[in-house]
């Protein structure tokens, strides 16, 4: 057992700590957040200079072998400043499906291009219906003359704004709900019969509304094996939750550190409001939660890479659970001893607020994982 | 001890209902059942409906335009409004200047001032808090220096709700430094429209609208027959008018209606095989707030009924602030997650992507961040209550 950073990871970290300090500090994000595509292709490709998008893919695949905590500790320091590139929705979700099932024709032309930070990628898969079911899917890909058309509708697709090429979730056999059945597909954006809506988001992103009408693709965009996606897109979500986990840990310390600071500088009935012993107790418990959220983040991200599926699933959940109810004590008290300043856009506590909440319902709430928990074999039978 | 309406008062509660459903303009009905985020016209003309049917200010004395309402009428009817969804009235004029002018007011200010209130000529807002004067208001800093027959103002209001659309502001400001600092305040009235050197700059809020405004003053002059009561004695009239608004400030009506609206979602909103609605976890967590609200609703009624009776408020009053307004946030956030994904929307998405009456959801769930923050923060009643209710020394 060993929670310490390797000397490579430390380097990762001070680098990315430094890119965001001095290139990205939270103006940026406040800039780009009206406009159109909400991020800039010029800073993700210095991303993809620097090697980040790449790290936890293997080396065969023009990555660099690194591990999901590499992934993780990234993330976390982009969390600090608010940085908007679509990191999750490109290099974990997506990606992590096409390095997974791809072939090397489509990894050299989907994923390659990624890693360099030339293009980008989202994952399609909730639907309006489908809540967090994960198999809940109503669009369908039948098979045709030269491969499928797919018809159906794709809602809140992280990235599906501004994406390169998409990887589509859609049915090509059974019903609704049925678990088996799902296939993935590699979509580029331009496609006919495929469009998209930008659609602002409470943090200051975007999403896209995907609307695909009887598009047609060829039998090589399937990625992996057809009617067999489910547990894949559950591996890909459930490293999504990780991701979550981690880039809000670096929102959450954000509006810790952010708040004892005010606490020592603002000054009501001539003393530091840090002096009032009621504030005191409650940093120190913002500060017990925080500490709670990133020991749970860091065995979430070292779980992301298990093969035991059930301890993934377990240990995921147990993250997800504690950002979205101990994170949740953090925020909310940040904003209660920032008074009446957080309540205001151009104060930066309401931008953590809004992205670490966003966080917590992506990849299913506190109350989804408290459900999948009891589905584990350590609740049923007791950890070994 | 007795919990029941009478038969009175459940016919009352009758008229009001049904006189809301049939003075609601269409168009206001329409926005009700879609959420209602109300913009300040359609406020403005709720108002003047209420105005001509006799009915903005049930809290005020019948002799200067009350509706000569008991305390239970008054609670009635504010419930039904709230059940109605009905946009919600400023309240800068109606409960809190208005109020204070007629305890306060000369004749003169009262037959100025009041009827504007009444018919909604003229918008109010209240300028008390500054940056650096916010739990701490006695520290406050604005300067009101006598010269003629004027003062003359210089200073700084922040956080001030609806100045951009007010016409008039009352104000908390410094006319003396000696003694304490509570001593040397006056309440002071200010025509915003007709006083150089008043400038109004509106700002964002969390929420996404331009709910607050900076206020400047900068050798803005005002008359001192604008001022209520006597000289350097504004706090402690700010301060008699603070405990009228206990009752309402803590949003118990708002909850019920939110959880009304989070059963709504919940019914709209697919989940397996059903919906929301039919989720046993779903449904246990809407019945704990339920339950919570009746409690503090409870707790409420405790007080509206001593008020009936001619009690003095008790001890119960002061904590309806801070219970209240934690309620409200809970069932913000609870309906923040009955909306699965469309909890990641704000106001500006479209409506394929998240229907209407969801749309200013995520937006209130921000703003009401602040119910626990202004009115005196719930760290402050709670310091209220340790010193003055349960005796502790101070530190
Ligand atoms: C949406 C909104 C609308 C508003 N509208 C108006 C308006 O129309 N007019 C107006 O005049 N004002 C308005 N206000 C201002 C509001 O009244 C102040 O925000 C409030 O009084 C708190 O002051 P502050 O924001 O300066 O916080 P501070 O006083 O700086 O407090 C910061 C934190 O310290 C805590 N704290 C302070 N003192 C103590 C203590 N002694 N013990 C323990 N904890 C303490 C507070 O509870 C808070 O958590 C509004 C505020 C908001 C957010």
């Amino acid at each position: 057992m060993n929670f310490d950073l390797t000397d490579e990871q430390q380097m990762i970290v001070d680098a990315v700590s430094k890119y965001v300090e001095n290139d990205s500090p939270v103006e940026r994000f406040r800039k780009l957040r009206d406009t159109e595509t909400g991020w800039e292709a010029k800073a993700w490709q210095t991303m993809g200079e620097y090697g980040w998008l790449g790290v936890a893919f293997p080396e065969e695949q023009g990555g660099f072998g690194g591990s999901f905590v590499d992934v993780a500790l990234i993330l976390e320091q982009l969390g600090r400043t608010l940085v908007p590139e679509p990191f999750i929705a490109s290099v974990v979700l997506a990606g992590g499906l096409v390095s997974r099932l791809g072939t090397p024709e489509q990894i050299e032309r989907v994923l390659a291009p990624m890693i360099a930070g030339e293009t980008t990628l989202a994952l399609a898969y909730a639907e309006t219906q489908s809540r967090y079911d994960l198999f809940d899917c109503a669009t369908k890909a039948e098979k045709s003359a030269g491969g499928y058309t797919i018809s159906g509708e794709k809602v809140w697709v992280l990235n599906g704004h501004s994406a390169d090429a998409y990887v589509v979730v859609a049915r090509t056999s059974g019903g609704r709900r049925d678990e088996d059945g799902l296939s993935l597909f590699l979509v580029e954006n331009g496609t006919k019969g495929l469009s998209r809506v930008r659609v602002p988001c409470m943090d200051g992103q975007s999403a896209g509304l995907l609307k695909l009408e009887g598009v047609e693709v060829p039998a090589e965009s399937l990625l992996g094996e057809e009617g067999a996606a489910l547990s894949h897109l559950e591996w890909a979500i459930d490293r999504g939750a990780a991701a979550a986990c981690a880039e809000a840990q670096g929102c959450l310390g954000e509006l810790l550190d952010r708040t004892v600071e005010y606490l020592k500088e603002r000054k009501q009935f001539g003393r530091a409001i840090g002096t009032f012993q009621a504030l005191q107790h409650r940093a120190a418990d913002m500060f017990a939660e925080v500490q709670l959220c990133r020991g749970t983040m860091y065995v979430a991200a070292i779980s992301a890479d298990s093969d035991d599926v059930d301890t993934r699933r377990a240990e995921i959940s147990v993250a997800k659970t504690q950002l979205t109810r101990g994170g949740w004590f953090v925020q909310e008290n940040a904003v209660q001893l920032f008074g009446g300043i957080a309540i205001t856009d151009e104060q930066d506590t309401g931008l953590f607020f809004k992205r670490v909440r966003v966080l917590q319902g992506l990849f299913g709430d506190a109350d989804h994982h408290t459900a999948r928990y009891q589905t584990s074999p350590r609740f049923e039978l007791g950890a070994d | 001890m007795d919990m029941q309406y009478s038969p009175e008062q459940l016919a009352f509660r009758d008229e009001v209902r049904a006189w809301i459903q049939s003075a609601m303009p269409a168009h206001i009905k329409e926005k009700a059942d879609n959420g209602g985020n109300f913009e300040h016209e359609e406020i403005m003309e709720w108002h003047k409906v209420l105005h001509s049917k006799g009915w903005v200010a049930p809290n005020w004395p019948e002799e200067v335009g009350g509706t000569g309402w008991d305390v239970a009428q008054r609670h009635i009817f504010s419930e039904e409004l709230v059940r109605a969804n009905a946009p919600s009235l400023s309240p800068f004029g109606l409960s809190m200047v208005g109020p204070l002018l007629i305890q306060f007011g000369n004749d003169d200010q009262k037959k100025r001032f009041l009827p504007k209130i009444l018919s909604g000529e003229e918008v109010w807002c209240q300028g008390y808090s500054e940056p650096n004067a916010g739990s701490d208001l006695a520290s406050l800093r604005l300067s009101a220096d006598k010269e003629g027959d004027d003062y003359v103002l210089n200073g700084q209001k922040t956080w001030t709700t609806h100045a951009q659309y007010a016409d008039w502001i009352f104000v908390l400001a410094r006319t003396s430094t000696e003694g304490k600092p509570q001593a040397g305040i006056s309440f002071l009235l200010a025509d915003i429209h007709n006083t150089p050197g008043i400038d109004v700059k509106p700002f964002m809020t969390t929420g996404g609208t331009m709910a607050f405004s900076e206020t400047w003053f900068d050798n803005a002059r005002v008359p001192q027959e604008n001022r209520v009561g006597p000289e350097n004695e504004g706090w402690t009239m700010a301060k008699a008018l603070l405990g009228h608004e206990r009752t309402t400030i803590g949003g118990v009506a708002e909850s019920y209606r939110w959880l009304m609206m989070i059963k709504r979602i919940a019914r709209d909103t697919p989940a397996g095989e059903g919906t929301l609605w039919d989720d046993p976890r779903f449904r246990q967590r809407v019945a704990e707030l339920e339950i919570r609200q009746r409690v503090v609703g409870i707790a409420n009624l405790r007080t509206l009924a001593d008020a009936q009776v001619g009690h003095a408020p008790g001890p119960e009053s002061s904590i309806l602030k801070i219970v209240g307004t934690e309620l409200y946030q809970e069932v913000t956030e609870l309906a923040m997650d009955a909306l699965g994904h469309n909890a990641l929307g704000w106001i500006d998405s479209p409506s394929d992507a998240l229907p209407v009456y969801q749309q200013s959801i995520a937006s209130e769930f921000n703003y009401l961040r602040a119910s626990t923050i202004y009115g005196g923060s719930n760290e402050i009643q709670k310091n209220i209550i340790s010193k003055a209710i349960l005796g502790l020394p101070s530190s």
